[in-house]
């Protein structure tokens, strides 16, 4: 699998992020770096524990990373997620169908990188 | 400890290791990268690195503090001036760009953003904010260069005027110091005049031309050996008005602070405070201060130094020519000044030299420099600061203490790393007077009694020795704290902070406290001994003069039996008994001691009634019996009513009054001393009480098996 096929497999942008940060050896660098940050755990552990100040901020991280790196499809979900925490707000209907979503795409992106790691042999 | 400094460093400010890293990734070749991840930790590692960091990446959204609380707390404390900021946030609402702007950031960054933008935006701020320290350091370096010219060019003016008139060349130097001396001690005195740093600067360069008017005086009269005529002489005195009108003759400058000086200094400087000197005859104040000042720094300076038709007078006899009015009357406010910083003339005239003079100037470029806000430090002084920064810290790492520095303003404690650690501390704490109390290193009262101590301290003596405990690791400890106050160089000087340091003396401490506690106690039952208990009542007897009071002694009847029968261990065993019952047996106030041996001693105050009290303490003192051993108490009682507030006799007479019980025959009780006991006082003169005693008690028990 190429960086490429991931970047298809996990519904992101290959040749925008190559745009941007214009290296592979750096793309590749943090898109494994992705699979051990620890801001989606965050996430996740502050929704349970009730915690949305914490929970807005962790989704914000995970927003900018995905920005970053140009994972769409999980940046959308997160984006949306980040916006409905924004400012205290309180739960609303269909949160979570946000969070739902999040986890979803977390999930295919994290399997996409992990095969393209086994793949790239290590 | 080791930093690399030779390229500059980015601080990352983002709770996102990732976005850290990916930043720290494309920078980190050409520059040394400092990271914090969050708000909190970044203002810290400002305070830390000062404007060494060359750049800020600042993220928005973080937790504890902000990147909008990173900017303020930079406002706050002006660091924004000399340390760009540039954003990088994936907000991307107008208010918070614009927000940011107004908080002063030099660029804003959206995320996801472009490697190449960043890059090129990072070396652009960052040259950009170079050069212009390199032209503030141009700025000053051309002030300085400015300033000493114009000195230069004075210079040479007034010793041309001083050649031609014969004088050493040294007066005008020695008129512009102590005009700069005195001006400042009038500062000192009142802000009356309304002087400010630059006037005395201004008004001490303007002093060097006082006497310009005497190129115009004709030579034969400028240096004619004997005395005056009063016709030359009247030509003589025209050298004021003649300075004045070459200053005023001057086609362009009329404004510039220095020709309005030098002008009221050339044409007054002759004048009086009494009206009766010349060419106006001003008095009093009508006389600007500029001009009074260098009258006198002009007459001192002709007094001391010698001159063709007088010897130089010592600095004691000019002052008191000055002061007894022989040179003419001078505002006896600037005579007061001269008395002030006669010390002070002294010192600075005898080590003027080349060098003094021009880091004097340099003194005062600097001075000027620091009103310019805009202005930032010089890539020397960064230098300067630099080192001693490192030499600061390698000693602080060799030492096992807590050093410390302290500033006022903004308020942030700076810890040498050993000291942090020890104290479980960041290295650097903001608002540390909440924090340290919130962990409660030390004590509140402490606190704020150190800082008394500290304010109150002057730039003469600003040490402080202060001993606390400090709570560390959950243990207290007896610390010594030794801290120097900064005070501040203007005038009057303002308190700006401390450094110092803080020593663990808790051992030491201790073993001083065991030490003192040993000299005064007795070993064996734990109440005081005899001498420090002799200390103890002669102060109380000498702090309340219109007390009563009474001392008892008493011993343990039968204890040589105790020893002889039981062994000498038992004897200690019964005597650590009594001790303790005579240490509950005694009012809150009262002081029981071992006197040595069996005998103990009782020091008490009372009101009216003696008898009840005494009886009292006795009656839980004796009685009953320890391991079969019967506890039988003797007791002789003085009190101050009956035999006077003199130590030493109401020992003696205590002492009589319980021989008069043990020889009596009736063991096991208490006596008062009385006047009639005399006749046994006369008695038992004729051989020492305590052999005597002894001796008779020892027959007594042989007697009574």
């Amino acid at each position: 699998m190429t960086l490429k096929e991931c970047y298809t497999a996990l519904g992101g942008d290959y040749d925008e992020v190559m745009g941007r940060l214009r290296s592979e050896r750096l793309v590749q660098k943090f898109v494994l770096k992705f699979l051990n940050d620890g801001s989606y755990q965050l996430l996740c552990d502050s929704l349970a524990a009730g915690d949305r100040e914490e929970a807005f901020r962790a989704a914000h991280t995970v927003k900018g990373v995905c920005a970053n790196l140009a994972f769409n499809t999980l940046l959308e979900s997160a984006e949306a997620l980040t916006e409905a925490l924004r400012d205290g707000k309180p739960p609303e209907a269909g949160e979570e169908a946000l969070v739902a979503r999040v986890k979803e795409d977390y999930q295919r992106t994290r399997q996409a990188i992990e095969a393209f790691q086994e793949g790239a042999g290590g | 400890m080791e930093r690399v400094t030779d390229r500059q460093k980015i601080l990352i400010v983002d709770d996102s290791e990732m976005n850290r890293a990916i930043l720290a990734d494309m920078l980190g070749g050409e520059y040394e990268i400092l990271e914090a991840e969050n708000g909190k930790d970044g203002v810290a590692m400002m305070r830390q690195y000062g404007p060494e960091i060359s750049l800020v990446l600042l993220d928005i959204v973080m937790p504890e503090m902000d990147g909008f609380g990173v900017l303020t707390t930079m406002n706050k404390y002006h660091w924004i001036e000399d340390i760009p900021v540039i954003m990088i946030s994936a907000e991307r609402g107008s208010s918070h760009i614009e927000r940011a702007f107004e908080l002063g950031i030099t660029d804003f960054i959206s995320r996801p953003f472009d490697a190449l933008i960043v890059h090129r935006r990072v070396v652009n701020t960052i040259l950009l904010y170079a050069k212009q320290k390199k032209l503030a350091s141009m700025v000053a370096e051309q002030i300085y260069e400015k300033e000493h010219r114009s000195g230069l060019m004075i210079d040479i003016l007034s010793h041309i005027v001083e050649f031609r008139n014969g004088e050493s060349g040294l007066h005008v130097r020695h008129v512009n110091i102590l005009t700069a001396v005195m001006l400042k001690a009038l500062l000192q005195r009142t802000d009356k005049y309304h002087l400010t740093q630059s006037d005395i600067s201004v008004i001490s360069t303007a002093s060097a031309l006082h006497d310009i008017g005497k190129i115009a005086i004709p030579e034969e009269i400028l240096n004619k050996p004997g005395r005056f005529t009063p016709e030359e002489f009247a030509i003589m005195k025209t050298h004021s008005i003649e300075g004045a009108k070459m200053l005023e003759a001057l086609p362009a400058y009329q404004d510039e602070p220095l020709v309005k000086a030098a002008y009221e200094i050339c044409r007054w400087h002759h004048e009086r405070w009494d009206g009766r000197g010349y060419p106006d005859g001003l008095r009093g104040d009508e006389i600007p201060i500029s001009a009074q000042m260098v009258a006198l720094a002009d007459v001192y300076d002709a007094l001391t130094s010698e001159r063709v038709y007088k010897p130089a007078f010592t600095h004691e006899k000019a002052v008191d020519m000055i002061l007894s009015g022989e040179c003419g009357t001078f505002n006896p406010l600037v005579m007061d000044c001269l008395r002030d910083c006669a010390d002070d003339i002294q010192t600075e005239l005898s080590q003027d030299g080349f060098e003094d003079r021009s880091r004097r100037e340099r003194r005062n470029v600097a001075r000027e420099l620091h009103k310019h806000e805009e202005l930032t430090a010089s890539e020397r002084t960064l230098e300067l600061l630099e080192h001693e920064r490192m030499k600061y810290s390698f000693f602080a790492s060799l030492t096992e203490e807590t050093q410390f520095e302290y500033t006022l303003n903004p308020p942030c404690l700076v810890l040498s790393s050993w000291g942090a650690e020890k104290l479980g501390l960041p290295e650097t704490v903001m608002d540390p007077c909440e924090k340290i109390q919130g962990q409660a290193v030390i004590s509140q009262s402490d606190m704020e009694d150190l800082a008394d101590a500290l304010h109150s301290t002057t730039p003469g003596s600003p040490v402080v020795q202060y001993d606390c405990k400090l709570h560390i690791d959950g243990e207290e400890r007896w610390h010594r704290i030794i801290a120097r106050a900064s005070w501040s160089s203007e005038e009057p000087p303002r308190y700006t902070g401390c450094i110092g340091k803080a020593m663990d003396i808790h051992s030491t401490r201790l073993e001083l406290e065991r030490l003192e506690r040993q000299a005064s106690h007795d070993a064996l039952t734990g109440l005081i001994n005899r001498a420090y208990a002799q200390e103890r009542i002669m102060e109380r007897l000498e702090d309340r003069p219109s007390g009563h009071y009474a001392l008892a002694i008493l011993d343990l009847d039968h204890f040589k039996r105790a020893n002889d029968t039981y062994g000498h261990l038992f004897g200690d065993e019964a005597l650590k008994f009594l001790a303790d019952r005579l240490r509950h047996s005694i009012r809150g106030g009262d002081i029981a001691a071992r006197v040595g041996g069996d005998e103990f001693l009782i020091f008490l105050e009372y009101k009216e009634d003696l008898e009840s009290t005494i009886e009292g303490i006795y009656s839980r003192l004796a009685g009953g019996d320890y391991q079969g051993f019967p506890i039988s108490v003797s007791m002789g009682v003085a009190s101050t009513d009956v035999v006077g507030r003199d130590y030493e006799t109401l020992f003696r007479c205590a002492d009589q009054a319980l021989y008069v019980v043990k020889h009596s025959g009736k063991k096991g009780r208490y006596n008062y001393y009385h006047k009639d006991n005399a006749v046994d006082t006369a008695a038992s003169a004729v051989s020492p009480i305590d052999g005597g005693r002894k001796e008779d008690e020892r027959k007594g028990e042989e007697e009574n098996k």
